[in-house]
């Protein structure tokens, strides 16, 4: 099994569907002849041509609209936003008409499109290129949120997306596609959309994350390992609909919960989670559901001091853990 | 650099104390010999002292635990001393600090400290009573009382692992057995130990006495248990004969009103009986050493000091301190020795060496009323003497009634070193004595 990095296993997951299923094709911004600004398309256009891999205007709202429109005519389209932050102007497409199109439609019509988005600061990306946008979508039933965090999660779940007959937002943060490396078979297989999955097992405490910041908890996991700190961790993957079954027994496992992402803290996904904790795991609670996230400030900054401490780290996310094992 | 302050030896026997109450709390400025905290170890209440002046830093030791002596219970950061200041001033950051450097991982910690929770009378008190939804569910689910489940969380909050392990190492059943173990540890044991071992577990454990509901459940004081261990050892180990005699005093009493005004005018203490009591007793000890004398497995030994016991009671427990050379007093060195002992008794303020050191035991169980007592020994003494209440009764003297203050004199003895010969003669001679006082008798 070959190791490779986060984003060769994304564009292997679109590679392999593209050839699965004629009806999958690729838009978005340079996602062409340059293979997109991240490389995630590199080598597509090549391999399944123009009308396969399109490279579309600056104009998000038609890139969803595009989309929208061929999957409603039995497409598969996987749509690509050059950086989450630039979803905003395709919102009203995504939340209105996909999300909506089958319950509107009374079930006669669906919409299976993928709508791909590197998220995520820590790139030196300043405000137009670091923000977590996960949070404005995760009350939109109707749409589901998938995050993964390693090159094996994003092929799987890449593909159960792009199979899946209803909207899927696909969240890559963008300093885990050269930075996590990881085995991944060059097999044809699907993850289930929806699932949490137990990344480390562990008896002291629980911390539930995705994305970067989960690595962040598996290295700070590690150290605290040495220290004689067993960590659980999961990682939710699928942001929304969330995992609850999956959230309720990593809680109940340990009674001691810390909830780490980037975004920002108030309004967060953290919340959600600690929510369906507090609704189901009272009586096993060993301490207050503890939440570590970036700070509720505008956006990321682009000086690198303030960047830096803007983004979680190890440290941080260290310090957060051992904090509530003492407790 | 912060002091630590050690649990001190408070007897020579006493190898660990409970820390029944904390009289500083850390930020607190103290001198050097104030208070610290109050110790109950063996039968006895005691205040810890600072051995130095300063800032109280830290306090290890949680109330109610009990430590070895030399365990460290807590620290001072002595006067004068640079940062001494800006650590206390913030109490809860050296708290948190001693935490979060602690190498041991809570993982771990628990483990370690194992045995702790189990120790007898480990109760734990104050900031740990604020318990989590889980740790109060484990509780009531396995039935566990959380006093006696020793917290490693922050600031000695119990955890849910601490229960869970609590849980795994036996939970209530286990605080009861080696409550009982310590018990037979204690008892020096002359005597082949499974004969001891098994009715002395029984005293102590109880664990199948049902409760119904409305039942008052008294938690045993350090005291109390005490109390229970050395009577079940004394029973068991001492084969208790006893025998009476009766004593004519009504020369003591007649005497002993004549003088008892003006000795309180005088001296400011009340002449009670006892000291003349005691006065015979001594003096009949001289003449018959081996009722001073203590069972020492394949020997006796006849003990040269004669320190006479004498039992105090208070509300909830008997106290035992000691006239100390009650062969040197007089009847007025008795009678001081006895107020003091006693005023020192109800105040809690005995030390350690006011209890140690009885060679013989005078028990006076008349003060409540008593005319017969079959007292038990205190061991490892040979024998127990108790005064009954002087009552006027009808005698027989030179063939003629008459009204005469009687009172008996019972003695429990260890028959593995006396025999009834020897002790009817030594309550022939204190009888002698105590008939023999009269105008000339010398008080002091």
């Amino acid at each position: 099994m070959a190791v490779i990095s986060f984003i060769d296993a994304v564009t292997m997951a679109m590679r392999e569907e593209m050839r699965r299923d004629p009806n999958v094709f690729v838009l978005g911004e340079d996602v062409g002849v340059r293979g997109g600004v991240f490389r995630a398309t590199s080598g597509l256009i090549e391999e399944f041509g123009e009308e396969r891999v399109i490279d579309t205007p600056l104009a998000e709202s038609a890139i969803a609209g595009v989309a929208i429109g061929a999957a409603a005519y039995g497409m598969r389209p996987i749509a690509e936003m050059q950086f989450a932050d630039f979803i905003m102007p395709a919102v009203n497409q995504i939340v209105s008409e996909a999300a909506k199109m089958r319950y509107r439609s009374n079930n006669d019509w669906n919409c299976p499109i993928t709508i791909r988005a590197p998220f995520g600061g820590g790139v030196h990306g300043a405000l137009y290129h670091s923000q977590s946008v996960e949070a404005m979508f995760n009350s939109t039933p109707g749409l589901k949120i998938v995050a993964p965090s390693t090159p094996y999660d994003a092929k799987g779940l890449l593909k159960a997306a792009i199979r899946d007959n209803d909207p899927v937002l696909f969240f890559e943060h963008k300093r885990c596609y050269r930075l996590i490396k990881g085995e991944v078979p060059d097999t044809d297989y699907v993850l289930p959309i929806g699932k949490a999955d137990v990344k480390r097992e562990g008896t002291d405490i629980t911390v539930i994350s995705y994305g970067l910041t989960l690595h962040f908890a598996l290295q700070a996991a590690e150290k605290l390992a040495q220290e004689g700190i067993s960590a659980h961790i999961l990682d939710l993957r699928t942001l929304y609909p969330l995992d609850k079954e999956a959230i309720i027994e990593a809680a109940s496992k340990t009674g001691k919960v810390l909830i780490v992402h980037e975004d920002n803290k108030e309004g967060g996904i953290g919340g959600e989670v600690a929510a369906i904790i507090a609704e189901h795991c009272l009586f096993d609670l060993d301490a207050p559901i503890k939440r570590l996230c970036g700070p509720d400030v505008p956006a990321m900054p682009y000086s690198p001091p303030l960047e830096k401490a803007f983004m979680l780290n190890p440290d941080k996310v260290y310090e957060a853990m051992r904090e509530l094992a003492y407790f | 650099m912060a002091t630590k302050v050690l649990m001190p030896q408070l007897g020579e026997s006493v190898t660990e104390g409970t820390i029944t109450r904390w009289l500083v709390k850390p930020g607190d400025v103290v001198s050097k010999y104030d208070p610290l905290a109050e110790v109950s170890t063996d039968k006895v209440n005691a205040e810890v002292p600072s051995t130095v002046s300063g800032r109280i830093a830290e306090i290890v030791v949680a109330e109610g635990d009990t430590v070895s002596v030399g365990t460290h219970i807590l620290s001072i950061e002595e006067s004068g001393e640079t940062g001494a200041a800006t650590e206390a001033s913030a109490p809860s950051q050296p708290a948190a600090a001693a935490a979060s450097q602690q190498p041991t991982a809570p993982a771990t910690a628990p483990a370690v400290s194992a045995p702790k929770p189990l120790a007898a009378g480990a109760v734990n008190e104050g900031q740990k009573q604020r318990y989590s939804p889980a740790v109060m569910r484990l509780a009531q689910d396995n039935g566990i009382d959380l006093a006696h489940v020793k917290g490693t969380g922050a600031e000695g909050r119990i955890t849910r692992k601490d229960v869970q392990l609590f849980i795994e190492q036996g939970g209530m059943q286990a605080t009861a057995a080696p409550a009982a173990q310590q018990m037979t540890e204690a008892a020096p044991a002359p005597v082949a130990a499974p004969v001891v071992q098994a009715p002395v577990k029984e005293t102590a454990g109880n664990v199948d006495i049902p409760v119904a509901t409305g039942d008052q459940i008294i938690p045993l004081t350090p005291v109390r248990k005490t109390i229970a261990s050395r009577m079940v050892q004394s029973k068991h180990e001492a084969p208790h004969a006893w025998t009476m005699v009766e004593v004519d005093v009504t020369n003591l009493v007649n005497f002993r009103n004549q003088v008892k005004d003006e000795f309180k005018r005088k001296e400011g203490v009340n002449l009670t009986f006892l000291p003349f009591f005691i006065k015979a007793v001594v003096e009949a000890l001289k003449e018959y050493p081996i009722l001073n004398s203590t069972w020492g497995g394949d020997k006796i030994i006849v003990k040269k000091d004669i320190n006479i016991s004498i039992a105090v009671a208070t509300e909830d427990a008997l106290y035992v301190p000691v006239i100390k050379a009650a062969d040197q007093k007089s009847v007025y060195g008795i009678a001081k020795s006895i107020e003091d002992l006693a005023n020192r008794t109800r105040a809690g303020k005995l030390t350690m060496d006011d209890m140690s050191g009885g060679t013989f035991t005078v028990n006076n169980t008349g003060s409540f009323g008593s005319v017969l007592s079959t007292p038990i020994i205190n061991a490892p003494q040979a024998a127990i003497l108790s005064v009954e209440s002087i009552v006027k009764r009808p005698v027989v003297v030179n063939d003629m009634i008459a009204i005469r203050s009687m009172v008996n004199l019972c003695l429990s003895l260890d028959h593995r070193i006396l025999d009834g010969l020897v002790c009817g003669r030594f309550l022939q001679s204190v009888k002698q004595k105590l008939e023999a006082i009269g105008p000339e008798t010398k008080i002091y």
